[in-house]
C-alpha cells in the first residue's frame, strides 16, 4: 500500500467524530466525503471545543488520541517532511495533519498556501477517483518546492510559520533579521573582458572598496592579457602579469564598466560602494578603444585613484 | 546523634558563621539551613546572596523576613518558553514590588540580577535612588525599560561596578544616558550595552573608559564605529572581555592598521564578541588576540562567511567557549575540531530563518567531527538541518561529559536522515552515556521510546524541553516517574494528556515548574490538579483562538492551550492579568 493511502487511512479512522464513525470505519475506498472532513489545508473553522468534544467520547486509547490530535488545528510546516520519508515510514502521526497550512498568529500567511489549495482543487477535479489526491498533490507540491527552490523565495519559508520554532530568542531573531538584510547573501556578477574566451564571476560582497574589486579583477584576468593561460600559474608569473595588467587597466587600454538595474552601461567608480553593489548587474572590462568618449574620463579617474 | 548534638553546642555561633561564610553555593546553604533550628537561624542571618528561580514561588515580604541581610538578589520571571513568543508580554514578572519592598525595609541591596522579568523605568529609578551601595545590575532577556531608566542608574549609583545588559528589548529614547555617568564615577568594572539599538555619545564613552581604570569588560553596540572603538581601547589595554560594535572599515586604511596595533597591546583579552556589522576583511586585525582567547561569540555576525570564520578560528587554539552561526558549515566545524582542543561549550545558531532550505546549514557531520576532536565538550546547543541516530551514538561515545545537551532540528519532526527512523536511539545513547546530564532538549521525530530511555538513564536531569514528540501519555509518565531530580519540564505540541498530568501530582511539589502548551490536557484535569494540590499554582493562559469568555466557565473537556504550573509558598499571585487564570 502506498504511504499516502496509509496516511489517509489513518486519518479516516482518526477523523472520527462519534457521529460520523459509521461512515468512516471502512473508509479507504470511498473516502471522498471523509477527505472533505479532513482539515488538510487547515482552512476550515475546526475549533478546539469541537475536538475536545470528540475526545471525550473516545476512550483513552493512544492511537485514537493521537489521531484525533491530527484533526486539530496546528501551526506547522507545510510539506515539511523529506520526500524519502514517505516511502518507508508510516508515521503514527501523519505530519501533514500535524502541520496544516494555516495563518500563523503573526498573520504571516504563506502564499504557498494558496498555491497548494489551488493545486489541490485542480488535481481533485481532474481525478475523480482520487483516493490519495490531496496527499499526493501536497507531496508533489513539496517536491516541486524543493526542486524549484527559486519559487519559494517569494513565499515565507515554512520555518517561519510555526510559532516559536526554531526556538531562538526573539531578540536574536529580530537582530539577525535586520543585519541579514544588510548582509545580503553573496552577490555574484558576471565579468566579461573583451577578447577573453570566457567570462568569470566575482562576488562583490568579498570586496569593501573599488580598490579591492580592481585587485580581484586583476588577479582573475591576468592570464588573458599576457596570453599565458596556465591554470594557476607560477607565483612569479602572476606577479608579473598583475602589475602589467594594473598598468594596462590604469592606463588607457582598459576601462571597467558595469550594467546597472536599468540596463545602462556605466563607468565604475562614480557612486559610493554600497550603492554600486546594490545596482550592479554585471561587469565588463572594455578596451579603451571601444569606450570612446569614456576613455579620457577613465584615464583621469584612474589616475586620481592612483 | 547525642554525641553530635553535644559537640555542636560547643561551637559558638561566630565559629559556625565563619564556617558558613565559605559556603557560597545557594544549594549548599539551603541544605545547611535544614540541619536544625539553630543552623537555620544562623544561616539566614548570614546569607547575603539569594537566588529565586521563580519569582512567584515566594514574595518580597517572605524574602526579607527570612534573609534580612540580603545584599544580592537573583530573580527569574517568565517561563523559559516566553523567549520564543509563547507567553504574552504582560504575563507578569514585574520586579517593582521587590524593589519597593526592599526599599521600605532598609535592605542594603548591592546586586540585582534579573532574567525574563518586566523592568520599568520607574523600577530602575527607584532602584538607583534607594540603595546607596548599589554595585551591580545584570538584566538578561528583560523588557519594559528605556534608556531613561539607564540614565537614572548612571546618574545615581555612585559606586556602580557592573551594568550588564544581555539581549534585552530596550526602547531607545535617544537620550544621552552614557553622559549621565558623573565625572566622579571611576568604579566601573563591567559595561555591556551591546543590545541597545540607538546612538550613544561616543566621546562620553571614551572619557568614561579613560577614568575607569578597573574596567575589565566592555561590550559596545553597533552604533560605536571601529575608529571610536580603537580610540577607546587605547585607554583600556587592561581589558579582558571585549565586545566590538560595528567592525567595518577599509582594511587598508590607517584606522584599520591602528586598530591592529591597539589590539596587539590588549594582551589580556580572553573573551571576544560583537561584530554586529562586519567587513570580513577587517578581521585579521583581531588575529593577535586570538591566541589567548577562551571565549568567542560570533553569533550575531551573519556577514562572516565560512572561509573567513575558519581563518579566524585557526588562530584560537585555547578556545573553551564558541558561539557561532551555522554559516560555518560542517567543514568549518571540522576546522574547529582540529584547532580547539580545549573546547567545552559550543553553540551553533541558525542564520537563515526566513529563506528556503539552507544549503549552508550544519548537519550531523559537523557535530560528529566536533565530538571526535573536542573531548572536553560538556555543553551544546546545536541547530541543524538534519540528524541521524548513528551520529548521536558516536557523539555519546566520544563525549560522555555532557552536562547540557540541546539539539534542535530546524524541522521539528524530521526523522533520521539516513534510515528514516525516529531519533529515539540517538538520544537514548546520549542519556545513557552522559551520566552527569543536567539539561536536555530533544527534537526530531521521536516516539515514547525516547522518554523511556530518558526516564531510565537520565538520573541527574534537572531540565527537559520537549517539542512535537511522543505518541501517548506513556512518554510523559516515563519521564515523571524516572527522572528523580527533575526541576523544570516544558512541553509543547505533544500528545500528552490528563492521565499523564494527574498520575503523580505530588511530583510537582518536587519540581520548580511544568509548562504544557498545545498538548492534550483539559480544563477539567487542570482544575482537579489545582484543587488537590494547594501548594501549586496552576495557571491557564487564555488568549488567541482559544479564548473563552471570562464569564462562562469553560467546559471541563475543553482542551487547554497553555498551562503553566509551579510550586509556591504564597498562593495565587495577585498581579495576574485578565487572560491568566489561576485555578
Amino acid at each position: 500500500m502506498s504511504p499516502p493511502l496509509l496516511g489517509i487511512e489513518g486519518h479516516n479512522q482518526a477523523n472520527v467524530s462519534p457521529m460520523a464513525s459509521s461512515s468512516s470505519t471502512d473508509c479507504v475506498s470511498q473516502n471522498v466525503s471523509c477527505l472533505k472532513e479532513r482539515n488538510y489545508l487547515g482552512l476550515s473553522d475546526c475549533s478546539s471545543v469541537d475536538s475536545s468534544t470528540v475526545m471525550l467520547t473516545v476512550p483513552a486509547d493512544p492511537k485514537s488520541n493521537l489521531n484525533l490530535k491530527a484533526t486539530e488545528l496546528r501551526l506547522g510546516l507545510p510539506g515539511s517532511h523529506s520526500p524519502g520519508r514517505e516511502s518507508e515510514f508510516s508515521p503514527l502521526i501523519d505530519e501533514k495533519q500535524l502541520f496544516p497550512l494555516i495563518p500563523s498568529k503573526d498573520g504571516i500567511f504563506s502564499s504557498g498556501n494558496k498555491r497548494g489549495f489551488a493545486d489541490t482543487v485542480n488535481a481533485f477535479s481532474s481525478r475523480p477517483a482520487g483516493t490519495h489526491t490531496k496527499t499526493e498533490v501536497a507531496s508533489q507540491e513539496c517536491n516541486n518546492n524543493k526542486i524549484n527552490g527559486s519559487n519559494i523565495s517569494s513565499a515565507p519559508s515554512a520555518k517561519a510559520q510555526v510559532v516559536g520554532w526554531p526556538p531562538i530568542r526573539s531578540f536574536r531573531k529580530n537582530t539577525l533579521a535586520t543585519t541579514s538584510k544588510k548582509n545580503d547573501d553573496v552577490i555574484f556578477v558576471k565579468v566579461s573582458m573583451d577578447g577573453a574566451p570566457y567570462l568569470r564571476k566575482v562576488d562583490l560582497r568579498t570586496c569593501a572598496t573599488y580598490q579591492e574589486l580592481s585587485s580581484a579583477l586583476e588577479k582573475m584576468f591576468s592570464c588573458f592579457t599576457i596570453g599565458q593561460c596556465g591554470p594557476e600559474g607560477a607565483p612569479s608569473r602572476e606577479v608579473l602579469s598583475e602589475s602589467k595588467l594594473r598598468d594596462i587597466l590604469h592606463g588607457s587600454e582598459y576601462v571597467l564598466t558595469y550594467e546597472d538595474k536599468d540596463g545602462d552601461w556605466m563607468l565604475v567608480g562614480d557612486v559610493p560602494w554600497e550603492m554600486f553593489i546594490s545596482s550592479c548587474k554585471r561587469l565588463k572590462i572594455m578596451k579603451g578603444s571601444d569606450a570612446i568618449g569614456l576613455a579620457p574620463r577613465a584615464l583621469e579617474k584612474s589616475k586620481n585613484r592612483n | 546523634m547525642c554525641l553530635f548534638r553535644d559537640m555542636m553546642s560547643y561551637f559558638p555561633e561566630e565559629v559556625l558563621e565563619h564556617v558558613f561564610d565559605f559556603l557560597t553555593s545557594h544549594r549548599d546553604r539551603n541544605a545547611v539551613s535544614l540541619v536544625c533550628k539553630s543552623w537555620y537561624s544562623l544561616e539566614r542571618f548570614s546569607r547575603e546572596k539569594v537566588f529565586i528561580g521563580n519569582c512567584y514561588a515566594v514574595n518580597p515580604e517572605r524574602l526579607i523576613a527570612r534573609f534580612p541581610r540580603v545584599r544580592s538578589l537573583t530573580l527569574k520571571g517568565k517561563p523559559h518558553f516566553a523567549d520564543f513568543n509563547l507567553v504574552p508580554h504582560d504575563w507578569g514578572g514585574d520586579v517593582y514590588p521587590w524593589i519597593e519592598a526592599m526599599t521600605k525595609n532598609g535592605i542594603n541591596l548591592e546586586e540585582l540580577r534579573l532574567k525574563r522579568m518586566l523592568v520599568s523605568d520607574e523600577s530602575l529609578e527607584l532602584l538607583a535612588k534607594s540603595f546607596p551601595n548599589f554595585k551591580s545590575l545584570v538584566l538578561v532577556s528583560c523588557e519594559g525599560f528605556t534608556t531613561d531608566g539607564l540614565a537614572a542608574i548612571a546618574s545615581n549609583c555612585r559606586f556602580l561596578r557592573e551594568l550588564d545588559l544581555q539581549e534585552n528589548e530596550v526602547d531607545d529614547r535617544k537620550g544621552h544616558w552614557l553622559s549621565c555617568f558623573p565625572d566622579s564615577c571611576t568604579s566601573l568594572v563591567s559595561l555591556n550595552f551591546a543590545c541597545l539599538k540607538g546612538e550613544v555619545n561616543v566621546a562620553a564613552l571614551e572619557r568614561l573608559v579613560a577614568r575607569c581604570h578597573n574596567l575589565r569588560s566592555l561590550r559596545v553596540n553597533h552604533a560605536v564605529p571601529l575608529e571610536a572603538l580603537q580610540k577607546i581601547l587605547v585607554k583600556a589595554p587592561q581589558i579582558n572581555d571585549l565586545g566590538t560594535g560595528s567592525f567595518v572599515h577599509d582594511p587598508d586604511s590607517e584606522t584599520s592598521k591602528k586598530m591592529k596595533n591597539t589590539l596587539e597591546n590588549c594582551k589580556s583579552v580572553r573573551s571576544l564578541s560583537g561584530f554586529l556589522d562586519v567587513n570580513p576583511h577587517c578581521l585579521p586585525a583581531v588575529y593577535p588576540i586570538c591566541t589567548d582567547l577562551t571565549s568567542l561569540n560570533l553569533s550575531y555576525a551573519p556577514g562572516i562567511y565560512s572561509n573567513e570564520l575558519i581563518k579566524l578560528i585557526c588562530h584560537c587554539k585555547k578556545l573553551e567557549r564558541l558561539w557561532i552561526l551555522d554559516t560555518i558549515g560542517d567543514k568549518g566545524l571540522g576546522a574547529v575540531a582540529s584547532t580547539c582542543k580545549e573546547l567545552q561549550e559550543l553553540r551553533v545558531f541558525p542564520s537563515d530563518l526566513y529563506g528556503a532550505d539552507n544549503a549552508a546549514a550544519v548537519t550531523e557531520e559537523g557535530l560528529v567531527s566536533i565530538s571526535a576532536g573536542c573531548p572536553k565538550l560538556n555543553s551544546l546547543l546545536y541547530f541543524c538541518q538534519q540528524m541521524t541516530n548513528a551520529a548521536l551514538i558516536t557523539v555519546a561515545k566520544n563525549c560522555p561529559n555532557f552536562i547540557r545537551f540541546r539539539l534542535c532540528t530546524l524541522n521539528p519532526v524530521i526523522p533520521d536522515a539516513v534510515t528514516n527512523l525516529p531519533l529515539d536511539e540517538g538520544f537514548g545513547a546520549i542519556v545513557q552515556s552522559c551520566k552527569g546530564l543536567k539539561r536536555l532538549s530533544v527534537s526530531g521525530r521521536l516516539t515514547d521510546q525516547v522518554f523511556l530511555y530518558i526516564g531510565m538513564y537520565a538520573e541527574q536531569l534537572e531540565m527537559l524541553s520537549i517539542a512535537f514528540a511522543g505518541d501517548s501519555d506513556k512518554g510523559m509518565l516515563y519521564v515523571l516517574n524516572g527522572c528523580k531530580k527533575l526541576k523544570k519540564l516544558e512541553i509543547r505540541d505533544s500528545p500528552f494528556g490528563n492521565a499523564a498530568l494527574l498520575s503523580d501530582m505530588g511530583k510537582y511539589e518536587t519540581m520548580r515548574s511544568l509548562w504544557m502548551s498545545s498538548c492534550e490536557v483539559t480544563y477539567g484535569a487542570c482544575k482537579t490538579l489545582a484543587e488537590k494540590m494547594p501548594t501549586l499554582n496552576v495557571e491557564i493562559i487564555n488568549e488567541g483562538e482559544d479564548q473563552v469568555e471570562a464569564s462562562s466557565s469553560p467546559d471541563a473537556r475543553h482542551r487547554v492551550e497553555k498551562m503553566y504550573l509551579y510550586r509556591t509558598l504564597v498562593g495565587p499571585r495577585r498581579d495576574a492579568p485578565d487572560f491568566v487564570w489561576t485555578l
